[in-house]
């Protein structure tokens, strides 16, 4: 060993590669863990066994309604609703990525390690949101899959039908959109406790405010553009009533959520101390 | 080397660490002592980039630790630990490390190796001991074979045995050349570990010197004096002005007179000596006098020592 310190591994450093040295450094600790695996398999087993019993649910009180009710039944959200459960698994997941390193102090080993702490963040947001993003689309596609086959002969959908393979698929994005508003605000609580509990007010607590214990047609709009009411239309086939924004622009408003938290949070993290 | 000027951190309008300078030489263990709450830890924390300066800068080899693409081939540091995911295994956690600064995965296993940690590197770190946590800390810090290398308190909790490896560890990677800054609170231990020390308190640097001159410096002109008649002796050397104590045992310890004043007056009255003894205060004594202004927070009534 010499007094000197070791060779750096490239001279002439490229960002590509210290951003590929981030994100490996990232994907090493995620599935390292188990808190990834079993968020996931919670969610799955929330959303697929959700589909099912939705649809088999659903299936007799289908044929019992009336012409009204029948024409505004939309089948895919009804056997995807279960998401509006299990995105409390991925958000929980979302915010100990980020507080889990805050509790043990791990977080000064990640910046001592790697002081581009914006890197560090980008590269946990990339790494979280394509494996949610893969696991949560599966999940969707089989969920509707096997929510249909338990709706029919009731009222159900084939992936071919209009606006179909955007509400699945939808569904896919909208998990793991709440999985990264979930990280910054994690990043900007830094606790576990108060960042699932901020989260969760956001999703639950809100929407019931505006949308049922604050009476109005103002509220009633507003409602709409809640980060979580916004987001759900993407996996509605329908869009009606308090549905009416449809699936891309409901995901854009959660997406513009999230860019807020995520630009609060890059800021926050670059000026505190860790 | 480790380069420090007018450093400075105020926390809600508390300087924690208030202006500090000093230097930390390659070649050499370094010790940063001070009392809990002196400002050992922040000041290590600015040295990493984790904690921004209110004023002033700090810079290993020059540059600051916040500009540097792969730190862990130039710096190494243990802060906390236990700063270790529970479910997460030793190899796992060095691994992310590791790649985090290009390290191969090679180099993984020979520190888990100079550790001693290798058969249990498959393990969740959740169950380690203490003593095995301060072990992974310091493979962490070895992963880029760095040259300097920080410890922040790397022997609290430990074992006798785990102290004593971890005191030959960092006197060897000063040997090779490295720049070693160890804190600690325990002047003893900085004592058997430390060429230099940086001795800080309330967040000013109340010392900066060679361990031996520390030593030296207070050692307060204490003689030791066993003799035949203890009580006829103290009479003589009071007499003489000195300010003599007389411990149960018969010993004599004497201020005021130097051992070879003491040894003629002794011969002048015709005392048998059975010893007669420079004392030089403890390092710890030297410590408290230096510290003794700085502690943040002391008891109401004093400790009797």
């Amino acid at each position: 060993m010499s007094a000197q310190a070791g060779t750096v591994p490239h001279r002439g450093i490229r960002l590509d590669s210290r951003l590929r040295a981030t994100a490996r450094s990232e994907w090493i600790k995620f599935r390292s863990v188990r808190s990834g695996p079993l968020a996931l398999s919670a969610t799955a087993l929330t959303v697929v066994a959700g589909a099912w019993l939705l649809g088999d649910a659903n299936r007799g009180s289908y044929l019992a309604a009336s012409p009204a009710g029948q024409a505004a039944f939309d089948p895919v959200f009804t056997v995807l609703q279960a998401i509006e459960l299990a995105q409390l698994f991925v958000g929980a997941l979302g915010v100990l990525t980020v507080t889990g390193e805050y509790a043990s102090g791990l977080i000064r080993g990640t910046f001592v390690a790697t002081p581009q702490r914006a890197q560090v963040l980008a590269m946990r947001a990339l790494v979280f949101a394509v494996v949610v993003w893969a696991c949560c689309t599966a999940m969707s596609f089989a969920a509707f899959f096997l929510g249909q086959s338990a709706l029919s002969p009731a009222k159900h959908a084939g992936i071919g039908d209009p606006g179909v393979l955007t509400a699945v698929s939808g569904a896919g994005l909208y998990l793991t959109l709440v999985g990264l508003l979930a990280m910054f605000i994690g990043v900007l609580v830094r606790h576990t406790p108060g960042a699932l509990a901020a989260l969760f007010g956001i999703l639950i607590v809100l929407p019931v405010l505006f949308l049922s214990i604050i009476p109005g047609k103002i509220t009633q709009n507003l409602g709409e553009y809640m980060p979580g009411q916004a987001g759900e239309q993407a996996f509605h086939q329908l869009h009606s009533g308090a549905y009416a924004l449809g699936s891309w622009p409901g995901l854009g408003v959660l997406a513009a959520y999230v860019a807020v938290a995520a630009f609060a949070a890059f800021a926050l993290i670059l000026k505190r101390d860790a | 080397m480790i380069e420090a000027r007018s450093l400075t951190k105020v926390y809600g309008g508390k300087a924690a660490v208030d202006g500090i300078d000093f230097q930390v030489k390659p070649g050499m263990v370094t010790g940063f002592l001070g009392p809990n709450g002196a400002g050992k830890s922040t000041t290590m924390r600015m040295i990493l980039g984790l904690d921004r300066p209110t004023s002033g800068t700090v810079s290993i080899g020059g540059r600051r630790y916040q500009g540097q693409v792969w730190p862990l081939h130039e710096v190494g540091a243990l802060l906390d630990a236990r700063a270790v995911h529970p479910g997460r295994s030793a190899y796992d956690h060095l691994r992310s490390l590791a790649a985090a600064n290009g390290i191969a995965r090679a180099r993984v296993d020979e520190v888990l190796e100079m550790v001693g940690l290798a058969s249990v590197a498959r393990k969740r770190a959740g169950g380690f001991s203490l003593g095995m946590f301060q072990r992974l800390g310091i493979a962490g810090a070895l992963l880029g074979d760095p040259g300097t290398l920080l410890f922040d308190e790397p022997v609290n909790g430990l074992d006798p045995e785990g102290i004593s490896w971890i005191r030959t560890f960092m006197r060897s990677l000063a040997a090779e050349g490295r720049t070693v800054l160890v804190s600690s609170h325990l002047m003893s231990e900085m004592a058997l570990t430390a060429d230099h020390l940086l001795v800080i308190g309330r967040g000013r640097m109340i010392a900066d010197m060679p361990l031996s001159e520390l030593m030296a410096r207070d050692s307060g002109g204490r003689v030791e004096v066993r003799s035949a008649d203890p009580q006829r002796m103290a009479a003589d050397l009071r007499a003489a002005g000195a300010q003599v104590t007389l411990e149960p045992d018969g010993t004599l310890g004497v201020a005021g007179l130097g051992s070879r004043q003491i040894g003629e007056l002794a011969a002048e009255r015709g005392h048998v000596l059975y010893q007669l003894r420079d004392v030089t205060a403890s390092l710890e004594e030297a410590y408290f006098r230096l510290t003794g202004e700085s502690v943040e927070y002391r008891a109401a009534v004093p400790v009797a020592s």
